[in-house]
């Protein structure tokens, strides 16, 4: 169930990219399918009953059933790199808008 | 027109994406990850160098990698490399932020209020507690939940707090900037001593202690605080850009 809503979100996050014409919204769309995509990765590793893979006092050894860690630790990376292409797009949006005034495509370039 | 074919091409891909992925004998339901078929299940054996022992909080010595949080094992100290290029990443992005914003603007934006004297004062208050919280985050990021990336966010969030209450407001900018190279090239730095003092580059070449300490793990919670103060760093430099602008 969870995985269905993962592709709905990329799917969500496709149609918005594909048919928006504000560049804010454009970039809104990017992190909604990077969302959809960073929780389908997550819930590739889970396990029934699983249990988060850290070592505490109470789950005390390595033969409890833990979660899948690896796919975490990548979401990790790719949230980073999210914030920093997100950051570069909306500064790019910032300078579109200075110049144009507006940030709908559609109205660029007329004086 | 242009919409429903889009809306066609994306309802496509998903249901290509659910159909390749339903019932394949090679990709697990939802829940039925088989861990121990995995790489994964070394990483939590600690077994990649051929421990057999199991691992036990408070009492397992001298692993091959020293944090209860596996997932921090895996970020800063299996795949470490791979971490040093996440954190040139945020470098590169936000040096095109400051290159197409400007780096060298001097004004605050205005904004269409004034702050008055609770806002500041609550305000400063809250700034020291997010920002302790934002450290003991990075600092524990071997032991709980979290580490540098998130306790770095954290700090520039009460960074970002300060910029948003006052529109007077200016971090010392050149501080941050030095603080993030330091951080950044003590990382490789340390990764150098790995390769001289011991075999590779970032070999966690001091003790791992007792799984569970604060002073155990070696290198990884040094590292891990490193990266909080860069990633910290360079998103308040961040902030810093979007609220700025040239002085006329």
């Amino acid at each position: 169930m969870l995985q269905i809503a993962a592709i709905a979100l990329i799917v969500l996050g496709l149609y918005g990219i594909l048919t928006q014409r504000n560049i804010i919204k454009i970039i809104l769309s990017l992190n909604v399918m990077e969302i959809g995509i960073n929780l389908f990765i997550i819930s590739v590793g889970f396990v029934e009953g699983g249990l988060a893979p850290i070592f505490t006092s109470d789950n005390a050894s390595s033969t409890l059933n833990f979660v899948d860690p690896l796919p975490q630790a990548l979401v990790l990376t790719a949230i980073v790199i999210g914030v920093g292409t997100t950051a570069l797009g909306l500064a790019l949006a910032k300078n579109i808008y200075s110049k144009y005034g507006t940030f709908e495509l559609d109205e660029m370039g007329e004086e | 027109m242009k919409n429903f074919l889009a809306l066609v091409l994306a309802l496509g891909l998903g249901v290509m994406i659910y159909l390749t992925l339903n019932n394949n004998s090679l990709f697990n339901d939802y829940g039925d990850a088989v861990i121990e078929d995995r790489v994964s299940n070394e990483y939590i054996d600690r077994s990649v160098d051929g421990n057999t022992e199991e691992v036990i909080f408070g009492e397992s010595e001298g692993l091959e990698s020293g944090p209860a949080n596996t997932v921090t094992a895996i970020v800063a100290d299996y795949r470490s490399f791979d971490t040093l290029g996440e954190v040139t990443v945020l470098f590169v992005s936000s040096l095109g932020v400051a290159l197409l914003l400007g780096a060298t603007k001097q004004k605050r934006y205005n904004f269409d209020f004034h702050p008055n004297f609770m806002l500041r004062t609550g305000s400063r208050a809250l700034f020291g507690i997010i920002l302790m919280t934002g450290i003991y985050i990075a600092i524990h990021g071997h032991l709980t939940p979290g580490g540098g990336f998130p306790g770095g966010a954290m700090i520039a969030s009460s960074m970002l707090l300060l910029y948003l209450a006052d529109d007077q407001f200016r971090a010392k900018i050149k501080g941050f900037k030095m603080l993030e190279s330091i951080a950044g090239s003590l990382y490789v730095l340390i990764g150098i001593v790995g390769l001289l003092a011991a075999t590779y580059f970032l070999e966690n070449f001091l003790d791992t202690g007792v799984i569970g300490n604060l002073f155990s793990a070696g290198i990884i919670p040094i590292v891990y605080v490193l990266i909080g103060l860069k990633v910290g760093s360079e998103v308040s430099g961040i902030v810093d850009n979007f609220l700025t602008e040239e002085a006329v």
